[in-house]
């Protein structure tokens, strides 16, 4: 389910809102559209010469060449006038729309991330990617030639029949009578057509998916003696791809020759009618074949309609998406200059009667209510599901609640502004998420300026000193794509000493350590223990010891704390916690 | 010197081709066939148009009035011509099509092939994105000028023809065409030259463009708790301004070409006005002639820049064709035996002087093993002593670079291709399921019942949330099973491999993300109904290794010690500190707490530690 806004706007309305937010672009848009008209009207440079050789310059029995050598200069100056025309609007059309849309692209990408994390995990990555990236391009390619292909042929078709009818009125009507039907239906085939090229983009897609499992699975498809299966899978989405496009070229190579036979037929139509109006007088026998010229101007754009057409139709399905994002307010937003700034220092955090719930969904916190002073050090536990995680990600406004507030240092979340929240709350996540780079880039995410001294500082204070000397290029290692070159215990380890370099008044722990190798994960827990001292710590834990350590456990159960206080007295209590206690200590022990 | 390096890149390219022209005769020669009608009736639809001039439309002028014969034979030229060009055009298009559709789909059957039959050490050499590109892109790119060649060869028929034609009509109208024709694809050629790089660029531009903008988002939630947005903005702010730049220069050189490939034709057209009135003047041609040949400019101007497209995208396709002959030509697939490995019975597994090295690093230096039929070894050790690789040495995904694995004294090098799989079975760390049914995900094709496969959901544990989904085992699970948890993932690995009833199986961490209770469930349902297997087990948890009869403890790609866990915790120091290493700061921490807080402190420590034991008891 998306929740980005679905713009329900007409297709002119779509263009027209997203060209307002690319001012650049109609920025000497007007001199453009000039370039384009003179380089239209120059089209009918050859019809107008052959018209005026044949009638002027062959009148009588004698040629009269200067004249038709002064009315083929003047033509070729207009030629060549044209073409820099041409030139000129084509080089300024490139650097407007490209200026314009890579602005777009960065607000796009811009938005995605300020988007809350609610929006953007309703969308598929792959999703939200194509709208910074092809949907953009669609549009780019759409003003780039469809766009300029529709005002050209629309100019083409104009300046055609103008001229046309300064020749005859009556063989204009021929010709528009001629094209009109084809006019009418090359909608429909454009249709068909883009209708067949979906089915060859999803097929397409279905190979490549099936290409991928027999690249990713290579190793289970060995371990279980899968091939033959897998090569049938392949073989079917590969022929359903080749099938699918074989079709979608049937239509094309029917589809396309038609426009030819129909202007053919119109030469012919003119020809025959032509000769019975020069006949009677009412016109020349140059403009006749200029007549046979201006005919080519109307094919090229019917033949390229269908093309400009689904041009058309995916530019503003680009726009649409594009928009869909940019217009999504981002829900969880940013107080920005107005917002307030907090002093750096211990951090107490209080939930005040909080409930939250995903849209349509049911309730997943019910009125939480609890404090946490400063330099508390608290462990959050629960079975999956019980609202941890929602928890931290409120605490960290990820997510608003949707009743009730969160407060740190007595001031609601919501008015504190981002720059000053980010730097004093950080989240270690569950998935240490590293980018494509070396150790050092990623952990120096936290806090750019920091130098690589600082890091492996960090690193040894985290206790991490051996690990990173095991590494083969120490803080150069790289990390590879999602940090896969690391196991994902390592990973865990970066990511919490990235987060360790930012330097936070409150850190949290959603099972930041839960891959790590017992031996390293208590390590880090003691070191951690020792770093954090005099800030305010909260660990969602997965096993007894780091609930053990805590000041206080509080006890997620079905979207509320059931019991919270001291480990050793909980335990006492019996309930929930002594349940779960019971059972990670049959997990740890034997 | 780039010439010759061009030249070579040209010779290759034709080569190409020519693989692809063998491989499908009979649709070449339909398309080049249809093409060269094209050619010849685009030459010829001049001519008929040239024809109608002059006997129909100058002639009627002249004499006020025509013969109906004339005219009616004028427009049947006229479209009969127009006619059989279309269907030549559409020959020509749809028979390219079907050949460039089927060499990519033979390409693309040949890659996926080689994919399935390499060995898994030819996979890790690979990055996955190059396998990927090998099988769309490059397959794509090395038939690309399939689909404008037959265009191609159908206008060098229509150039002839021209040619012929206007020399036969007039010399010195001919000599025209042969000035223009010539420099107009000279010139297309420099257009494609100079744009084919830049485009490339762009492209490539593109795709890093969306790269980053991919690990982003993917990387959102670190991005939005660090508060990095403006550095990530300004990452991708800088690569879509390249990307502006590419396409712009792209722009540049589009924008000069095209409006001049447009103008010569146009030039062409004006001279032959000039020249040809001359020549009217002498009576060497006629106002016909004049309108044909200066119609045929206008019709000739276009095609002609197909042979410019052929070459253009000739170095393309060379890159991809060899890039696709790369992955058909590799070698090293695994050998195999005539060996029987099938049975009932749990397997004995024995492993001698085992060596292994990605690339130049050892990992495994020497381990010698042997687990007895029906018992369960746990192979514990800290992160990178080289268990996974290990584990997969015993299905035979990777061959040892020296010593041995074998199974009931049989080398599994010389077992017959399929016995290893049908024995041996590995549930490995990162689990990965197909976009398939639950069903089809558990047999992968083995020909069992639906009995069988609930079964083993059952043994794994999966039944109750399998039974859950909308369509139980005809459920479809999405790309990579991206609709279920880690731990039910994992879960349908397990059942994956117990359905096959495996002699030996081989579980590398398979239950990391199952819940303590759930997977406490499976490991001693395992037990009681795997009695039919040996198992090997990696694992960190102790309730895991519990289980097992015996202990390995592995350390830097060497077996340590192995032994009973009771025995290897008093003699191992490793591994002591490894499995104990929660315990002991428990105890540490308690000790602590009696010392420091005083006697509150250490009465709720005793307190913990009795219900703790009635527990484990329990």
């Amino acid at each position: 389910m998306s929740s980005l806004q679905g713009t329900e706007r007409s297709a002119l309305a779509t263009v027209r809102h997203g060209l307002s937010l690319t001012p650049e672009f109609r920025k000497g848009l007007a001199g453009t559209l000039a370039l384009a008209v003179v380089a239209t009207v120059g089209k009918v440079i050859v019809p107008i010469a052959v018209q005026q050789t044949i009638d002027r310059g062959l009148k009588g029995s004698v040629p009269d060449v200067p004249y038709i050598r002064s009315a083929v200069l003047l033509c070729a100056v207009a030629v060549v006038l044209t073409a820099l025309c041409a030139y000129l609007m084509n080089v300024r059309l490139y650097r407007v729309t490209e200026a314009s849309l890579a602005t777009l692209r960065v607000r796009g990408f811009r938005h995605v991330h300020d988007l809350s994390v609610l929006t953007q995990n309703s969308e598929r990555r792959g999703a939200l990617v194509s709208r910074v990236t092809g949907d953009v391009d669609q549009i780019s390619t759409f003003m780039q030639w469809g766009g300029l292909m529709i005002i050209i042929s629309m100019g083409q078709l104009l300046v055609a029949t103008v001229l046309m009818a300064v020749y005859s009125w009556q063989l204009t009507l021929l010709v528009w009578a001629c094209f009109l039907p084809l006019m009418i239906v090359l909608p429909r085939f454009q249709r068909w057509l883009s209708g067949a090229y979906t089915l060859v983009r999803e097929r397409a897609g279905d190979m490549l998916a099936a290409v991928s499992e027999s690249v990713v699975g290579a190793a289970v498809i060995r371990a279980h003696a899968s091939e033959a299966r897998t090569a049938e899978r392949l073989d079917a989405a590969i022929d359903a791809s080749r099938a699918a496009q074989t079709r979608a070229q049937r239509i094309v190579a029917t589809v396309f020759p038609v426009t030819e036979i129909v202007a053919a037929a119109t030469v012919a139509g003119v020809v025959l009618l032509g000769v019975r109006l020069g006949v009677s007088g009412e016109m020349t026998a140059g403009s006749l074949v200029a007549f046979l010229f201006l005919i080519t101007l109307f094919v090229s754009p019917l033949q390229t309609a269908t093309e400009v057409l689904s041009d058309a139709q995916n530019a503003v399905a680009g726009w649409r998406r594009v928009l869909g994002v940019l217009d999504t307010p981002p829900d969880v937003a940013d107080p920005g200059p107005d917002g307030v700034e907090l002093p750096r220092g211990p951090i107490s955090v209080a939930f005040e009667d909080v409930s939250f719930s995903y849209p349509g969904g049911p309730p997943v916190l019910s009125d939480v209510s609890v404090e946490i002073p400063p330099r508390s050090r608290i462990a959050v536990v629960g079975e999956t599901g019980s609202g941890k995680t929602t928890f931290a990600k409120l605490l960290t406004r990820l997510m608003d609640p949707v009743s009730g507030r969160v407060t740190v240092d007595g001031e609601d979340l919501r008015r504190i502004r981002f720059s000053s929240l980010r730097e004093r709350i950080v989240m270690v996540p569950q998935d240490g998420f590293l980018f494509d780079g070396t150790l050092a880039d990623n952990i120096r995410f936290g806090r750019p300026p920091a130098t690589d001294e600082e890091i492996t500082l960090a690193l040894t204070e985290l206790g991490l000193a051996d690990w990173l000397e095991g590494l083969p290029a120490g803080l150069a290692t790289p990390v590879g794509q999602r940090g896969e070159s690391l196991s994902s215990g390592e990973r865990q380890l970066v990511a919490l000493a990235r987060a360790y370099l930012a330097d936070p008044d409150l850190l949290l722990l959603d099972e930041a350590t839960s891959a790590v190798d017992p031996a390293t994960e208590v390590r880090l827990a003691r070191a951690l223990e020792g770093v954090t001292r005099g800030r305010t710590a909260v660990s969602i834990a997965h096993r007894l010891s780091t609930a053990e350590a805590a000041d206080e456990v509080l006890v997620f159960d079905r979207g509320r704390i059931v019991q919270r206080g001291p480990h050793a007295e909980l335990v006492r209590q019996g309930g929930v916690y002594a349940d779960l206690h019971a059972s990670w200590v049959a997990a740890a022990r034997s | 010197m780039a010439s010759k390096v061009t030249s070579a890149v040209m010779r290759k390219g034709l080569r190409v081709l020519g693989v692809a022209i063998r491989a499908e005769k009979a649709v070449f020669t339909a398309a080049v066939l249809a093409s060269a009608l094209y050619g010849v009736m685009t030459v010829a639809s001049a001519w008929a148009l040239g024809w109608a001039t002059e006997h129909v439309v100058l002639a009627s002028f002249r004499q006020g009035g025509v013969g109906g014969g004339a005219l009616a034979l004028g427009a049947t030229l006229i479209v009969g011509v127009s006619v059989l060009k279309a269907f030549g055009v559409a020959g020509r298009r749809y028979f390219a099509g079907v050949m460039q559709y089927r060499m990519q789909a033979a390409s693309r059957r040949g890659v996926t092939r080689q994919y399935l039959r390499l060995p898994l050490a030819w996979h890790h050499r690979h990055p996955t994105g190059q396998l990927l590109s090998n099988a769309s892109s490059d397959a794509e790119a090395a038939w690309a000028p399939l689909a404008p060649l037959p265009m191609a060869v159908g206008v060098v028929v229509m150039l002839v023809t021209a040619a012929v034609s206007m020399v036969l009509t007039d010399p010195v109208l001919a000599l025209v065409g042969f000035l223009i024709f010539p420099a107009i694809a000279v010139l297309n050629l420099v257009y494609q030259r100079r744009l084919s790089p830049l485009a490339t660029r762009a492209q490539q531009l593109r795709a890093e463009v969306s790269e980053i903008a991919h690990e982003s988002f993917d990387g959102a939630l670190v991005v939005k708790t660090l508060g990095r947005e403006d550095e990530e903005t300004a990452r991708f702010r800088a690569r879509a301004g390249e990307l502006r730049d590419a396409n712009v220069a792209v722009g540049r050189v589009r924008g000069l070409f095209d409006p001049l490939l447009e103008a010569l034709p146009t030039l062409g057209v004006l001279a032959v006005l000039l020249i040809g009135s001359m020549r009217l003047e002498s009576g060497a041609v006629t106002p016909g002639t004049l309108v044909e040949v200066a119609y045929l400019f206008t019709l000739l101007s276009w095609p002609i820049r197909a042979l410019g497209w052929v070459l253009a995208e000739l170095p393309r396709a060379v890159v991809g064709y060899e890039r696709v002959q790369a992955v058909l030509s590799a070698t090293g697939s695994m050998a195999h035996g005539h060996a029987e490995l099938r049975g009932e019975a749990p397997a004995r597994l024995e492993i001698r002087g085992l060596r292994y090295a990605y690339g130049d690093a050892e990992v495994l230096h020497g381990v010698d093993l042997t687990v007895e039929p029906g018992r369960t070894v746990a192979l514990v050790g800290p992160t990178g002593s080289g268990k996974s690789t290990l584990a997969q040495t015993f299905v035979r995904l990777v061959d040892p670079a020296e010593g041995a694995v074998l199974i009931d004294g049989t080398d599994l090098r010389e077992a017959a291709r399929g016995e290893v799989s049908a024995a041996v079975a590995l549930v490995p760390q990162q689990t990965f399921l197909f976009d398939d049914t639950v069903r089809g995900n558990v047999t992968l094709g083995l020909p069992v019942t639906d009995e069988e496969v609930r079964e083993a959901l059952r043994l794994a544990q999966a039944d109750g949330f399998v039974g859950a989904l909308p369509d139980g085992l005809d459920t479809r699970l999405g790309e990579r099973g991206a609709s279920l948890s880690g731990g039910q993932r994992q879960r349908l690995a397990l059942a994956r491999a117990l359905v096959r009833h495996p002699r030996l199986l081989v579980l590398d961490d398979a239950t990391s993300s199952v819940d303590p209770q759930v997977e406490a469930k499976i490991l001693y349902g395992l037990r009681d109904a795997a009695r039919a297997s040996t198992v090997v087990v990696v694992a960190y948890r102790m309730a895991t290794i519990a289980l097992a009869d015996e202990v390995v403890y592995l350390e830097h790609g060497r077996v340590v010690d192995r032994g009973p866990h009771e025995e290897l915790i008093g003699r191992c120091e490793g591994y002591r500190n490894l499995v104990t290493a929660y315990e002991r700061e428990e105890a540490e921490r308690e000790a602590l707490d009696e010392a420091g807080t005083g006697t509150p402190g250490a009465a709720t420590g005793a307190v913990t530690e009795e219900t703790e034991e009635e527990e484990v008891r329990a």
